[in-house]
């Protein structure tokens, strides 16, 4: 356990070496995210509520999404396709350890210095600006972090996925584009799914991807309680299992069956 | 009891190729498969603390063995043992026992500085604090790294970052060291400065030592036996010198004559060039010596200077190489 915890404090200081990057970062989710808000001020004139969101709700839907972007990490994420691609995978899988917990532990790392640095900020400014909504319930807190750490592990559990792609697949950027159209609609990202028409809120409540941003939204807005909330949040839980899995034996058919690029 | 053991080891790839003379939009969407044969039936033991030099032209199935060996790929057929393990098997256990450096990939973290690379090294190999502090202070010593382990491993120059790579193949005393090309792209200092470590390194911690390279120099200095292998096969396994005695029994006399003449015609040697005043006679070792050879220029024209060239190591090994794809067979009969 030990290593995987040096493994997790490596992660987040290889991204807090690059402080500049941060900020401008931070600026541009900021700035994307008050664009956002006003579209969302704009259709919320006309109308109080849409899909049971009012529009403080919205917005405050839009600003912890905007933190949520870097800590999921929902877009572009290719370490390990590249270093399938580049041969240099080589080196980690002769390692001691376990190839998936080891990038499971880096990423948790990373999400942690991104929640932290690039997630508060945007969500602050948004708060000051607009009026935002707070959980009533103390315990609402504690559940949205939890949930926040269980997105970030459904994301990963994807990325990890779609990255080992590139022992079959020499252009890998094909599966990406998909994965990343699926991560930023389905997840809830754009819009909640409750604004979506019927067809596409079932299919996005089919795949796993409401679970990298919609699910600990509706934690934070106190969407859900009870037995509705747990239900919610397990499923959330048993997407990222049923990905470790997936990814666990996907990497054990890779070793079996492909060439390592680069002779 | 051999700390290498390798039986009948054999790797095939299916490599997808695009169907031939197919045409249309469905000929890169159907394809058919060719089998690769990268490693085939090669056998070889190596015994501990033995240095040993696999060399082979690039695509001879050097990378494929090395990777068979520490376990990252499944080999297809065969048997082979690496310090009691067996690799694809018991990979994460038997890791303790290896160390690995791929000259041309990296196993350094890119943005850390070197040091926070070892740190973690530590922690994946568990290594005790007293081993890793001694271990990596005498690296840090005998390859003069002490000035550039805080530089973030990306400003390194290529030497440096070899250095480290070593430095971080050996942190938890691996019995078996796997070196494939460790001093591609280095300056001659460089490439002299990592010899001499790993050949203080064989001797002191006895560590086993299993080289591919292109560099002849390479194993000239630290290899006393080689594994010559080619299209998956192996076509030498034994003594260097012993190779060198068999297949470098060409060698070429060069003089300086005080004037320009005509080829010289002198017994068991053949002129090869003639430059001005200078001279090149190629004769073989069991014919006659370079002594008798000298004299008998000397009777024929008054010499101002000579040498003597052995062949390289290199020209030997490109002799086998020419000679295999002639289908001759080499393989000493009794392999050191």
């Amino acid at each position: 356990m030990r290593l995987y915890w040096e493994v997790f404090r490596h992660g987040y200081r290889r991204w807090a070496t690059y402080r500049a990057a941060t900020a401008a970062g931070v600026f541009t989710n900021t700035v994307f995210g008050f664009l956002r808000a006003y579209v969302l001020v704009a259709v919320f004139a006309a109308s109080a509520t849409i899909g049971g969101y009012d529009r403080s709700d919205a917005l405050t839907y839009v600003f912890l999404g905007q933190g949520m972007i870097m800590a999921v990490y929902m877009w572009s994420w290719w370490e390990i396709a590249l270093a399938i691609r580049s041969g240099d995978i080589v080196t980690d899988l002769s390692r001691p350890f376990d190839y998936q917990a080891y990038w499971l532990a880096q990423d948790l790392g990373r999400a942690c210095y991104h929640a932290v640095f690039r997630g508060i900020p945007p969500f602050v400014v948004g708060a000051i600006v607009f009026d935002l909504r707070m959980p009533e319930s103390p315990l609402t807190w504690v559940l949205f972090a939890a949930s926040v750490v269980m997105a970030v592990c459904v994301s990963f559990g994807v990325r990890f996925l779609v990255n080992l792609a590139a022992f079959w697949l020499l252009d890998y950027r094909g599966v990406g584009a998909i994965a990343t159209a699926c991560g930023t609609f389905l997840s809830g990202f754009v819009v909640p799914v409750a604004f979506f028409p019927g067809w596409l809120a079932v299919i996005a409540h089919a795949l796993p991807f409401r679970g990298m941003i919609q699910v600990p939204i509706d934690v934070f807005l106190e969407k859900e309680s009870g037995g509705a909330l747990f239900v919610m949040l397990a499923v959330q839980v048993g997407w990222a299992a049923a990905l470790f899995a997936a990814g666990r034996l996907v990497l054990r058919a890779a070793r079996r069956r492909v060439v390592v690029q680069g002779g | 009891m051999a700390i290498i053991e390798v039986r009948d080891l054999s790797k095939q790839f299916r490599v997808a190729r695009p169907r031939e003379g197919a045409r249309g939009p469905l000929a890169r969407v159907r394809r058919e498969y060719t089998d690769v044969r990268a490693v085939e039936r090669v056998s070889f033991d190596v015994e501990p603390g033995e240095m040993v030099g696999y060399i082979g032209p690039n695509g001879a199935g050097k990378s494929t063995t090395i990777k068979m060996l520490t376990g990252i790929l499944v080999p297809s057929g065969g048997r082979l043992t690496v310090a009691g393990f067996e690799p694809s098997r018991q990979r994460k256990e038997m890791a303790r026992h290896i160390g690995v450096v791929f000259g041309q990939r990296t196993q350094l973290w890119w943005d850390l500085p070197l040091a926070d690379s070892f740190t973690l090294l530590k922690h994946i190999y568990r290594v005790p604090d007293e081993r890793f502090a001694a271990n990596l202070g005498r690296c840090i010593d005998t390859m003069e790294m002490a000035e550039f382990l805080r530089t973030p491993v990306r400003q390194l120059s290529l030497g440096q970052r070899m250095r480290g790579e070593l430095t971080a193949a050996l942190l938890h005393n691996p019995e078996v060291l796997y070196l494939d090309e460790p001093t591609i792209g280095l300056d001659v200092v460089a490439k002299s400065r990592i010899r001499e470590f790993l050949t203080s390194l064989n001797r002191d911690a006895g560590t086993t030592i299993l080289l591919t390279t292109h560099d002849m120099g390479d194993i000239e200095r630290l290899c006393r036996r080689v594994i010559i292998i080619d299209r998956g096969g192996i076509l030498y396994d034994g003594d260097l010198e012993r190779l060198k005695a068999r297949f470098a029994t060409e060698r070429t006399l060069v003089v300086d004559l005080e004037e320009p003449a005509p080829a010289l015609d002198v017994p068991f040697a053949t002129v090869e060039r003639v430059e001005g005043p200078r001279q090149w006679l190629r004769f073989q070792r069991a014919d006659t010596s370079a002594a008798e050879l000298i004299a008998a220029v000397a009777r024929a024209a008054r010499i101002v200077d000579l040498r003597v060239d052995e062949p390289s190591i290199e020209d030997v090994v490109l002799r086998i190489y020419a000679g295999a794809a002639k289908g001759i067979a080499i393989n000493d009969p009794s392999p050191g």
